[in-house]
């Protein structure tokens, strides 16, 4: 398989992530709690004297008020501005003077802080990014400016790309009334009237320690992070009015849903489609385990359902894949994708994906197939622990989005334990148009 | 939603090592091929690196974009078995196998279990020696570079890059896309494709690493039996570009809202003894992320940008000191203004002895970072051998950095930096920008 188009590889890496690889083996990585609430994952890799030092906080663009979307991603800008103690930039500019970098993300469910540097200066670390956890000064120019700048990244991002224009659009039609429906970077007319009030208010309302999750990873020992953790975050207090983390959620689906984006920069149109699906969820992983495989099953790489259909026993598609997003707080979406060969219409080009589909609801899952799928994901177990930034990463994400260390450490077996059955019984449930959304992107010219 | 992502440049920071407690040993295969070896047994796999230099260069212009498609055909079936059935051995053995063709040299990248190493580099033995290059998939995977080339002509990012790479390099094979034109690959043969394989793929180019759990024994007899019957010599690689800055401001009317922007000037290679202060120069202009004075004018007190970043490119056969950035249609011509004064300030007035201490600092310091994997490492040291760097570079690497003095990089940025060659070419739709040459 090769050169996917960037439309469809950037939608098969937003997609993929739920395709977490499997923990480390329990004993590296170590899990304990701050009186403040504080959360703590340590997770030990003595290869190189390197750290990764990462505070997460349950507080994501689906955790702000209607009105100011944007603001979660606006605020990890202005983070890096001026505390109570350190000038503006000062932050980013003692990382690198030790040697290190940061920087920061945001998405629906969580916004993330990190540093990686030299073991040794874990404390410094820690000291500044517990400052800022709670002493962040912000004056208006310089909100003024930055607000400029998530305008550019917004130009960047959505702007110049008519795939991610068609993505917001028709995530905003996938989810009605829950925020999953809303941009994580924010529309337009709402960032640009983005101000200090709103910043501040998301801020105190979510940075706290009993909403965050500190994960270190690298050359350290749990003891010496708690005794750091404890100097550095300890002190702070938790929020005793932090919110409980209930969101509006969707009501059923009793419409199949369509949308057309056109887009005179479209050079390859495709058709995508996403089906309101579950996500992980603490305790109850089976069915998200199946979901994962399926996605595996039908479309991921050369050997899948729907390459052999539409690449290989037929020249329909050039490209096919299918994702399932399973690392989400709330209901997330199994996405399939068809780009059509020259000459194939989208209509033709989703005819062929409804058929192959339904054939595969009919046939059921190949146990060869499934069989390889297990052994790539046990191997992953393994290739995982070459990138310890990855593994802080999965326990972050799993943290903030309603999960627990034992569930990310389950999550292997609970794969390995999938039956063919299991992943049909998965696919006839998701599999409903009525409860889906399919998006046609094309040029604007109609050429079909 | 990062804050900054740095882009994916291939700069000469990705290929310095670090000063790191990693053991680099010399392992010659008893049939005479050469690999470094990192042995690290904490991990029960191997990651292995294979560069053959001249890459995508050493094909003909009207066959421009035969090495690319090969490339890819690579795992697209190969002995006894199709495309299809490659991919269910490869799956079935979890193993990892990654081809790709650059300017510089054709990269295969490999990661396999130590319990299936010896199936495992059998497979990717059979697709590096017997590739079969059936129609069936020939014509498959041609049809995705195709829709990737009518992609790219409607993508700013790669309008600017083309145009970009055409100014400068003009008729040398980095003047024009590797992935060859949509006329070029139609018209590519099976027989081209063999041609392309004999062509760059042989002992007399290849450069290996491996990293992990193998020992310096296994690994000899791996490499021969990998390796060894790959043809003794390939086409000849090409010769120096000879790189072309005008200088002004090149406009490609595309309606975007969003500016692209690539800029750049004649710069220097590794081979230079001024190198060192250049590449600490270019830290402290844009390669240095938030801390660099790009970043800081243009995009934290202005607010003109996402991103900014310059970079080093020193490319097996040219130089030049590269650039990107993009505004919003109403603003580039701002940021162009910038980027123009800034290069200007720092030609006439360096850097302050607090930067150039600074830029050390953070250099010095990020260096042993870079060891922390087995793919990274092993990535790291084959492009070590690609660029000719002693073994024990890497203990050498900070003091080279430490050895440049203020005056050094004052006198650099004086010679060097030239805002007069300083071309831009700029693709959207931009206000108030007007398109000039000198």
């Amino acid at each position: 398989m090769f050169r996917l188009t960037a439309i469809t590889l950037s939608l098969a890496m937003s997609l993929a992530l739920g395709l977490s690889r499997p923990a480390l083996a329990d004993e590296q990585v170590t899990h304990f709690t701050l009186d403040n609430g504080m959360d703590v994952v340590v997770i030990e890799d003595h290869r190189a004297p390197v750290v990764v030092h990462m505070v997460w906080y349950r507080a994501g663009s689906a955790d702000e008020p209607a009105g100011a979307s944007g603001i979660a991603h606006f605020l990890e800008h202005l983070m890096f501005k001026r505390t109570e103690t350190m000038e503006s930039g000062e932050f980013s500019r003692t990382v690198a003077q030790n040697g290190g970098r940061d920087n920061a993300f945001t998405s629906y469910d969580y916004t993330g802080y990190f540093q990686r540097v030299a073991a040794d200066r874990l404390g410094l670390m820690m000291q500044m990014e517990a400052d800022r956890m709670v002493n962040l000064r912000l004056d208006d120019s310089e909100i003024a400016t930055e607000r400029e700048v998530i305008i550019e990244e917004r130009n960047q991002r959505v702007e110049n790309s008519p795939a991610a224009l068609f993505c917001e659009q028709k995530d905003a039609v996938q989810y009605l009334n829950h925020r999953y429906g809303v941009p994580i970077i924010g529309w337009r007319h709402e960032m640009v009237s983005l101000d200090r009030d709103d910043v501040l208010a998301y801020y105190e309302r979510f940075y706290a320690p009993n909403n965050a999750i500190l994960v270190v990873a690298g050359d350290v020992t749990p003891d010496a992070v708690r005794a750091l953790a404890e100097e550095h975050y300890g002190p702070i207090p938790a929020n005793p009015d932090l919110p409980a983390r209930v969101r509006p959620t969707e009501p059923p689906q009793t419409a199949e849903r369509r949308i057309t984006f056109r887009d005179a920069r479209v050079a390859q149109p495709y058709v995508s489609r996403s089906y309101l699906a579950p996500e992980r969820d603490s305790g109850a992983q089976e069915t998200a385990a199946a979901l994962t495989i399926l996605a595996e099953v039908l479309g991921s790489g050369t050997t899948s359902v729907m390459a052999d259909a539409l690449q290989f026993d037929t020249q329909i598609a050039t490209f096919t894949g299918a994702f399932y997003g399973g690392m989400s707080l709330d209901k997330t979406t199994f996405d399939v994708v068809v780009v059509p060969a020259e000459g194939v219409s989208l209509e033709e080009a989703e005819a062929a994906m409804d058929g192959v589909l339904a054939d595969f609801l009919e046939t059921g899952v190949d146990a060869e197939q499934l069989e390889r799928i297990k052994m790539q994901l046990r191997a992953a177990q393994i290739y995982a622990r070459d990138d310890v930034d990855s593994i802080a990463n999965r326990y972050g994400r799993a943290l903030t989005q309603g999960l627990t260390v034992e569930d990310v450490q389950a999550w292997p077996d609970i794969l390995q334990a999938v039956t063919a059955d299991d992943v049909l019984a998965a696919a006839r449930m998701v599999l409903d148009r009525r409860q889906a959304v399919t998006g046609w992107l094309m040029a604007e010219e109609v050429t079909q | 939603m990062m804050r900054f992502i740095l882009p994916l440049v291939l700069t000469l920071a990705a290929a310095l090592p670090a000063r790191a407690a990693i053991e680099i040993k010399e392992v010659v295969s008893p049939g005479g091929i050469t690999a470094w070896l990192v042995e690290d047994h904490s991990i029960p796999f191997t990651a292995l690196e294979i560069r053959f230099r001249g890459g995508a260069s050493v094909e003909p212009m009207d066959k421009r974009g035969a090495t690319n498609l090969m490339t890819a055909l690579l795992e697209e079936g190969a002995g006894e078995m199709d495309a299809r059935a490659f991919a269910r051995a490869r799956d079935g053995l979890a193993a990892s196998f990654r081809y790709s063709a650059s300017d510089d040299a054709l990269s295969v990248s490999a990661q396999f279990l130590t319990e299936n190493r010896d199936a495992a580099v059998d497979l990717l033995r059979q697709s590096l020696i017997q590739p079969r290059f059936d129609a069936e998939a020939i014509e498959r995977v041609r049809a995705q570079v195709l829709s990737g080339l009518r992609s790219d002509e409607k993508d700013p990012q790669s309008i600017a890059a083309r145009r970009f790479d055409g100014l400068v390099f003009g008729d040398h094979p980095y003047g024009s896309s590797l992935d060859g034109t949509i006329d070029t690959v139609t018209a590519l043969t099976r027989d081209d494709l063999l041609a392309a394989h004999a062509a760059s793929m042989a002992r007399d180019r290849i450069y290996v690493s491996a990293v992990g759990d193998i020992t310096a024994a296994d690994l000899g007899v791996l490499l021969d039996s990998l390796l060894g019957d790959l043809p003794a010599s390939g086409a000849p690689l090409p010769g120096p570009a000879d790189p072309v800055f005008p200088g002004g401001v090149d406009v490609v009317d595309f309606p975007t809202p969003q500016s692209v922007v690539l800029f750049g000037q004649p710069g220097i290679g590794q081979d230079n003894p001024d190198f060192f202060a250049a590449f600490i120069l270019d830290h402290i202009l844009g390669g240095g992320g938030f801390e660099s004075r790009l970043m800081t004018e243009v995009r934290e007190k202005r607010g003109l940008t996402y991103g900014i970043y310059t970079y080093l490119a020193d490319r097996d056969y040219a130089q030049f000191w590269g650039g990107a950035v993009a505004s919003a249609n109403d603003r580039v011509a701002e940021a162009v203004e910038v980027i123009r004064a800034e290069w200007a300030r720092l030609q006439t007035q360096g850097v302050s002895a607090e930067e150039l201490q600074n830029a050390k600092t953070y250099l010095t310091g990020a260096y042993p970072l870079r060891f922390d994997g087995n793919g990274t490492i092993a990535n790291i040291i084959v492009g070590m051998q690609v660029r000719g760097l002693p073994i024990d570079y890497a203990a050498t690497r900070n003091d080279k950095v430490n050895a440049v003095t203020l005056e050094d990089v004052n006198r650099v940025a004086r010679d060097l930096l030239d805002p007069e060659a300083l071309s831009f070419v700029v693709v959207g739709q931009p206000v108030g920008l007007m398109e000039t040459s000198n």
